[in-house]
């Protein structure tokens, strides 16, 4: 059966008062490789028929994967009793309304193996100039293709092919105390050079034969944009608007209410998401598996536009579920699977904000990061794959690794110089998040809380 | 014993395994294994005595893995037919081809006997035989029992998995899995002023049925009773001084530690770069083995996958290897590394300690963390004994905050509680503490290590690793123990408050 036959038949069996039905279609391929050598490999499929169903204003919620037809009403039967079992639904609310989208019909889109027939030649020529080079070379390769169809009793049909690539390119020195990284995100892999990602890398351990140690203190830094994603994807992940309301949260306010309308930066800073953006499209309307603080089954299919999170440097929208959205009082504003970060027109790239530096830090990567205080959103964290002195307006060399102590809720409001945005992989999230578009952020005072030995 | 599940035993496992260990060898592979798992997972979410969310959701897949020409190949499918799983096995072989030009090192697999058998985890109430309402109700309960004494909101969640497996490889091994474990929390929180925090139950995760949430293993009415009393003198609490102290370090915190820095850190994929890229490698190179002072005299520290109720116990690891328990570190010193079957025989260790294990179908075992464990003390001291050791220190009960560098030197934790030590007596509670260390700083300066009567299983259902990144739970039992000089942090002045 098709995805969308599978749909309709879940919604027409008898039972429920409503239903919302979601299938997800997965492919995925990937490589795996350390030290020049390949590791690991493979390509596997998935298929998950997802049925809500609605009794009265109780709902349950059943996920299976590797349904047969034969199977789909056991599915929707589990569900039904699990509606009729529940205690009202605290976000109840009339299911999204809607009819079948135009591409509704269309057949759902796979990848496989093929999907690096480009790119895994490019790395093994890599590989070989790396072994000629005195490099080493760690990274990953991989694409996934998510295909979703959701179904509701009210008429709606939606569906989304979700294609998500990324490459990650670690290069260290043979005795692996020099360390440089470099990741791109892709939907299909055509666009990513893997030689320039490679020579990137190269210079980098060139300029890690220079070694300088610095104690822990507060340094002027440049934070590069995948840095920066890292921190504002946590920023984003802490802005649910139901827990700042409940005075849980870096936005809630003192007193009650949430820090909407308030300024964090000082510069007009934008952080926004939007489904359309070119290079990190995605689903144009909410997928809900579940309901959570953040998210309720009840919005499936709601659709999604520009959002913007920090507006000119204030706090504009917190993420919100229809229903959230009525207890704040503030917009419908469910979470969108994209982010960017924007600063005033004209900014420099991040070569260009090197150069206009006397004398401070640029990073590559941050690590391990954790919250440590949700109301001050201070985070944890250690430096990673490349902290380099800058002086003069040019790298002079590399300098030890640190365990930074940061918000990056504070940092908005510290940062002195936003550059040009591009897109970015973020490296710690890239697992959950990899749309983002970000610029280089310049901050005075970056707290470098103690020295990490690890290289 | 519990049995596994007719209806999974019921799925056609034995003539799937064939049609693809066939096909694999038709098509010349060296090695082959059949993988065919369901997991089960419930999760429901409650916040202020009222169900938020819940979800009920599966994995039910194969995968086949091969080596052909000393490359791997692997991939995973889903409709279980003869048909399609030899198609799947062909994909691995394909995988395996495509791959080759990349490989500069041959794949070979230490030996291992040829095991039959059947297992199951030690539980007596599968949670999914409980119907939803009544895990709603308790959680629910216990929810009103914290909001009437006071405390502004409660979150509540319980995480039950299930999980099954079905093994067979070219070599004959065929073994049949089924193990649970349940993650019941609750978090209480409260407001004072501009000031708010929070307080999570300190009972961790575990490998039992739903008789955990009912009095065997954990005293949940009882924790629960102390936690509003022990929020509000929190929130009330004086926040610490920042400097140096000596800890008492109850095993609901030194877990964590335990699984970052000396976990981790034991793993002979990072120790030999395999991971260098994404989680990172060691500090505790290959060659410091059998040389490396990890920590004082006292620090005996084991690899299990046989321990009762563990979280990483199996009958046999991903790999057909039988589940072990082995040394990491004796008398302070590194006497061991986590295995899969290909790295104990690239670096000569003889046979697999039986640690890969893939966290689903559609997933290539990698090697993953056993239980790893610090051994207590016979005769040891209590916790009141240690803290009586302590002049000026502080003692740390539960986890919260953690986060550790990529090769696994420096550290820095929080808690859910702290509590200032003067002259050998607890003296309150502190606020916005962390500790930081080096790894070996910190466990050479281990004076004291606790009796078995302080010993606890903690442990995390989610431990994260590889790419694709894949989760494993794991436990790690500890005593209460003593650390001298650690580096305490004030947070809130490391946000340059």
């Amino acid at each position: 059966m098709t995805p969308q036959e599978v749909v309709e038949r879940a919604l027409a069996l008898p039972g429920a008062d409503d239903r919302v039905v979601i299938v997800d279609e997965d492919t995925t391929a990937n490589l795996r490789f350390a030290g020049n050598t390949l590791t690991t490999n493979g390509v596997a499929r998935g298929s998950r028929l997802t049925v809500v169903s609605i009794a009265g204003s109780g709902t349950g919620v059943v996920s299976r994967s590797g349904v047969t037809p034969d199977q789909i009403a056991d599915v929707v039967g589990a569900a039904d009793r699990a509606a009729r079992d529940a205690q009202p639904s605290e976000d109840a609310r009339p299911l999204v309304a809607g009819e079948a989208a135009a591409d509704w019909d269309r057949p759902a889109e796979e990848t496989s193996i093929a999907v690096f027939r480009d790119l895994a030649p490019a790395l093994g020529e890599a590989f070989a100039a790396a072994e000629a080079g005195g490099r080493r070379l760690y990274g990953f390769a991989e694409h996934l293709v998510n295909s979703v169809f959701v179904g509701t009793s009210t008429g709606l049909r939606r569906r989304h092919d979700q294609p998500t690539g990324r490459l990650e390119l670690n290069a260290k020195s043979p005795d692996m105390t020099r360390s440089a990284w470099v990741g791109a995100a892709t939907r299909d892999f055509t666009d990513v050079d893997v030689a320039a990602l490679d020579a990137t890398l190269a210079q980098r351990l060139e300029w890690a034969k220079r070694r300088v140690d610095l104690a822990p203190g507060r340094y002027e830094t440049l934070l590069p944009p995948g840095a920066v994603a890292d921190l504002m994807i946590y920023l984003y992940w802490s802005a649910g608007a139901r827990d700042a309301f409940d005075g849980r949260t870096v936005f809630s306010k003192p007193g009650g209410g949430t820090r909407v309308g308030e300024e964090l930066a000082k510069l007009p800073i934008d952080l926004y998401s939007d489904p359309a953006r070119a290079g990190v499209e995605c689903g144009g309307f909410t997928v809900a598996h579940a309901s959570s603080r953040e998210s309720s089954v009840f919005d499936n299919g709601f659709s999604l536009g520009r959002t913007r999170w920090i507006a000119d440097g204030k706090l504009a929208n917190l993420i919100q579920t229809r229903h959230s959205a009525e207890v704040t009082g503030l917009a419908e504003t469910p979470a969108i699977d994209n982010l960017i970060m924007e600063g005033p027109a004209g900014g420099k790239s991040l070569e260009e904000m090197i150069a206009a530096t006397e004398r401070g830090l640029l990073l590559t990567c941050l690590w391990y990061i954790r919250e440590v205080d949700p109301q001050t959103l201070l985070l944890t964290g250690l430096t990673r794959d490349g902290v380099y002195l800058v002086e003069n307006g040019e790298v002079t060399g590399e300098v030890n690794n640190f365990r930074f102590n940061e918000s990056p809720v504070d940092l908005l409001g510290r940062v002195t110089e936003v550059g040009a945005a591009s897109q970015t992989l973020p490296r710690e999230w890239n697992d959950y998040f990899t749309r983002t578009i970000m610029p280089p952020l310049r901050v005075p005072d970056f707290n470098m809380s103690t020295v990490s030995q690890a290289n | 014993m519990r049995q596994i599940d007719p209806d999974f035993l019921a799925l056609p496992l034995r003539r799937l395994a064939d049609a693809a260990l066939q096909r694999a060898r038709e098509l010349g592979a060296e090695f082959a294994a059949f993988r065919l798992e369901r997991v089960r997972a419930e999760t429901l979410r409650l916040f202020d005595a009222r169900l938020e969310g819940s979800s009920d959701a599966d994995d039910l897949g194969f995968a086949v893995r091969v080596v052909k020409n000393g490359t791997w190949g692997f991939a995973g499918g889903i409709t279980l037919t003869p048909e399609a799983v030899a198609e799947v096995a062909a994909q691995a072989v394909q995988v395996a081809e495509v791959s080759a030009p990349l490989n500069r090192e041959p794949v070979e697999l230490a030996a291992e006997p040829v095991h039959e058998g059947v297992w199951v985890s030690l539980y007596d109430v599968d949670p999914f035989d409980v119907p939803l309402r009544d895990k709603v109700a308790l959680l629910g309960d216990w929810s009103a029992g914290l909001l009437a004494k006071g405390v502004d909101h409660v979150s509540a969640s319980l995480m039950q998995v299930k999980e099954q497996k079905f093994y067979a490889d070219s070599a004959g091994t065929v073994t049949t899995q089924q193990r649970v474990r349940v993650h019941p929390s609750l978090t209480a929180m409260k407001s004072e002023g501009a000031a708010f925090d929070d307080m999570r139950t300190l009972a961790p995760p575990v490998g039992r049925g739903y008789e955990y949430l009912t009095g065997t293993g954990w005293d949940f009415p009882a924790e629960l009773a102390e936690l509003p009393d022990l929020l509000a003198e929190k929130l009330a609490a004086p926040s610490v001084k920042a400097g140096t102290y000596d800890l008492v370090i109850d095993p609901s915190n030194l877990w964590l530690t335990i699984h970052e820095s000396i976990g981790h850190a034991t793993e002979l994929d990072r120790a030999l770069g395999y991971e260098a890229a994404y989680a990172g490698t060691s500090f505790a190179t290959f060659d410091q083995l059998g040389k490396l002072a990890y920590g004082s005299p006292i620090m005996n520290v084991t690899g299990d996958r046989t321990a009762d109720h563990g979280l990483a116990t199996v009958g046999w690891d991903d790999e057909g290897v039988q589940g072990q328990r082995f040394d990491i570190v004796r008398d302070g010193t590194l006497v061991g590394y986590q295995l899969d079957r290909r790295m104990a025989l690239l670096k000569g260790l003889g046979r697999s300690n039986g640690c890969a294990f893939a966290d689903s179908p559609g997933h290539t075992p990698i090697q993953r963390m056993a239980n790893v464990s610090l051994q207590p003390a016979e005769g040891g001291p209590s916790a009141e004994e240690l803290i009586a050791g302590v002049d000026d220190g502080i003692y740390v009960l539960g986890d919260k905050s953690w986060s550790i560098d990529m090769q696994r030197y420096n550290f820095q934790f929080t808690g859910q509680r702290f509590y200032k030590i003067e002259n050998g007596r607890l003296a309150g509670q502190l606020r916005d503490v962390a500790y930081q260390a080096t790894t070996t700083d910190f466990w050479r300066s281990m004076d004291a290590v606790g009796g078995p009567e302080t010993y606890v299983l903690g442990g995390a259902f989610n431990c994260g690793k590889g790419q694709p990144g894949q989760v494993a739970p794991v436990s790690h039992g500890t005593p209460a123990a003593r650390f001298r000089g650690v580096k305490i942090l004030n947070t809130v002045q490391e946000g340059g408050k």
